[in-house]
């Protein structure tokens, strides 16, 4: 996990739900590949994935990624290349399946107000920090439990579990 | 402490835990549904080779149920292939019906355990004193391979049900009504909790619509005390082992809010989010171009006999198409003896298979952009049943047949008054 990066603002409101961000009509493909090209095209947005470069933020207001358990909602956002996603508060689901996929969820009360679209910003994992450069405005994130903050280093759930299991092999066969 | 945090103690292998604390949960039930081919590949990408116990997972084929495209079969048929190499016998395969529903006619959810399913509705297993939760593909990929899962335990917010309830009116007006007032982000993260004489009045069926819909408050999982009403139930459906934990006397919720049910009149739930709700009234004499009566908060036996009584002997207007959607098989074949579909297709209702059908817009009955629907599901995002623009409006069962009959939102209470319905 980098532990500064920096990209445009692509800013949406409140209760975005997982309709929005990945339609239920593609939930049944299965490739990476396929799941990006339909990144918040339920939304007010629907050609995010044309204006969106990688390492670009979304931003979102209160409850985004709320309604279905929906990973592909997650791994669309990561499939583009957000590298982080800003929101005042994450429904349940979709802030476990982000962190799970090693795509940080940063809840950061007031950020909606302090960002328009097409804003550059800057976020410090470690600090806390986020910036508006356009604006000079600066903002702190909520502190991470360490338990998130562990899967987010290991680079997600997956890569976690990988090594818990092939450490347990090892000794096993030891 | 509370009945939920004994029970998440006792998974955790601790004595006590407290709200805000992270635990590591043994889990009793781990469900997948068709969605989540996902699963199958994290578990993969894990390192993962047996699953951690095949009689605990449960496979449901209902999103797709009778699959709708290539893809969609392509993925079931991986489904079959992994659950015979993995020896997991409880494959519910397209003629089952909803993961919820499954659950409670199977006998599958238990008091005191924890269910895990990779749907966002498994709040609706609170009706039953169990701690339901849905999660994505990798958290549920992650039980397979290690049988636990973590969880922050939840602050608990209690909702205490009181006064007397209106002729037509049902678990989910009250539940729509509570969700207008709190707001969709409301219960993020938290359990939220019903208790109160109105409990009484509200079957299994009705506790589960109510639970179902805590989703849509942003609930982590809900909770009702099991009481006679539960254990009944069970005995039917054939479950003696389980364990019923009780809430401290000194327990502090973090909210208590009451209710007091007896001005609430039908509600309606307008598009495009689950808390913009009015009553009824406010909509009457709106066209509805269909209404939809099924999934796993308003397809059930009690919901297909209100709209039966509502439908006899008389037609769904000219210009106003009806959908069925039974929960599950059983459901149907509840239905079928005691002559609900018939009633309803001789009044020119549709028939589709049970399972999740057009509730999530994937198929057998979806909307095209400006027409309206009402109906007994949970959601009325944008795209939510089909075309981005198309209208979703969320009621009872009771509402749903009403607006059928007369092709247009009118309230249920009309034909109560009228002694039309008892
Ligand atoms: S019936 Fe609707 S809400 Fe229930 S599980 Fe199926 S898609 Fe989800």
């Amino acid at each position: 996990m980098k532990k500064i990066v920096q990209g445009t603002a692509f800013v949406f409101g409140n209760n975005i739900d997982t309709d929005q961000i990945y339609p239920g009509k593609f939930v049944e493909l299965t490739e990476i590949a396929d799941i990006k090209k339909h990144a918040m095209s339920g939304s007010e947005i629907p050609d995010l994935v044309d204006k969106f470069k990688p390492g670009d933020i979304i931003v979102g207001g209160k409850n985004f990624g709320c309604g279905s358990s929906r990973e592909h909602a997650a791994i669309t956002l990561k499939g583009i290349g957000t590298s982080a996603i800003l929101a005042e508060s994450f429904a349940r689901i979709f802030f476990r399946n982000a962190i799970n996929l090693g795509l940080p969820a940063i809840t950061c009360k007031g950020i909606h107000a302090l960002i328009n679209s097409g804003d550059q910003i800057s976020i410090n994992f470690t600090s806390g920090e986020i910036k508006n450069l356009n604006t000079g405005k600066i903002a702190y994130a909520e502190p991470m439990n360490d338990y998130i903050m562990n899967i987010l280093q290991s680079g997600g759930i997956k890569a976690m579990i990988l090594k818990m299991q092939k450490e347990k092999k090892t000794l096993q066969t030891k | 402490m509370h009945a939920i945090e004994k029970l998440l103690a006792k998974k955790a292998g601790k004595a006590t835990v407290h709200a805000g604390e992270f635990i590591n949960c043994t889990i009793d039930i781990a469900g997948i549904n068709d969605l989540y081919y996902q699963t199958v590949k994290s578990f993969g990408e894990m390192g993962g080779e047996t699953v951690f116990d095949n009689k605990k997972i449960i496979l449901f084929f209902d999103h797709y149920a009778p699959c709708a495209t290539e893809k969609q079969a392509d993925n079931h048929k991986k489904f079959r292939e992994f659950a015979k190499a993995q020896g997991i016998k409880k494959l519910m395969d397209i003629n089952e019906g909803v993961c919820h529903q499954l659950m409670a006619d199977y006998g599958f959810s238990h008091p005191g355990e924890i269910i895990v399913i990779t749907d966002s509705h498994t709040t609706t297993h609170g009706a039953f004193g169990a701690f339901g939760t849905g999660v994505g593909a990798t958290d549920l990929a992650t039980i397979l391979v290690t049988g636990k899962l973590w969880f922050k335990v939840p602050e608990i917010i209690r909702i205490n049900l009181i006064g007397k309830l209106q002729k037509g009116v049902y678990a989910k007006d009250v539940i729509l009504h509570i969700i207008g007032d709190l707001k969709a982000d409301y219960g993020v993260y938290k359990a939220i909790e019903f208790c109160g004489p109105i409990l009484k009045d509200f079957n299994i069926s009705e506790r589960m619509a109510l639970c179902n819909m805590t989703t849509e408050l942003g609930a982590k999982t809900s909770y009702i005390q099991p009481d006679k009403i539960t254990t009944d139930f069970l005995q039917k459906h054939g479950v003696h082992n389980y364990t019923i934990y009780h809430t401290d006397e000194d327990y502090k919720y973090t909210a208590d809010l009451t209710y007091d049910v007896t001005n609430i009149g039908p509600q309606i739930a307008a598009p495009f989010s689950v808390d913009n709700v009015d009553n009824i009234n406010k909509f009457a004499g709106l066209h509805v171009d269909q209404a939809y009566l099924g999934s796993c908060t308003g397809g059930r036996v009690e919901d297909f006999a209100i709209a039966a009584k509502i439908l006899e002997g008389k037609k769904v207007h000219n210009g106003t198409r009806m959908i069925l959607v039974p929960a599950s098989r059983s459901v149907l074949e509840k239905c079928i003896e005691k002559k609900y579909i018939q009633t309803l297709i001789a009044a020119g209702a549709t028939l589709a298979t049970p399972g999740c059908a057009a509730c999530l817009g994937i198929h057998q009955g979806l909307i095209a952009a400006d027409e309206v629907c009402i109906s007994s599901t949970n959601r009325n995002f944008p795209g939510r049943m089909g075309n981005l623009k198309g209208r979703i409006y969320l009621a009872s069962p009771a509402s749903v047949a009403t607006a059928a009959l007369y092709g247009e939102i009118t309230s249920p209470q009309k034909f109560f008054e009228r002694g039309l319905c008892s």
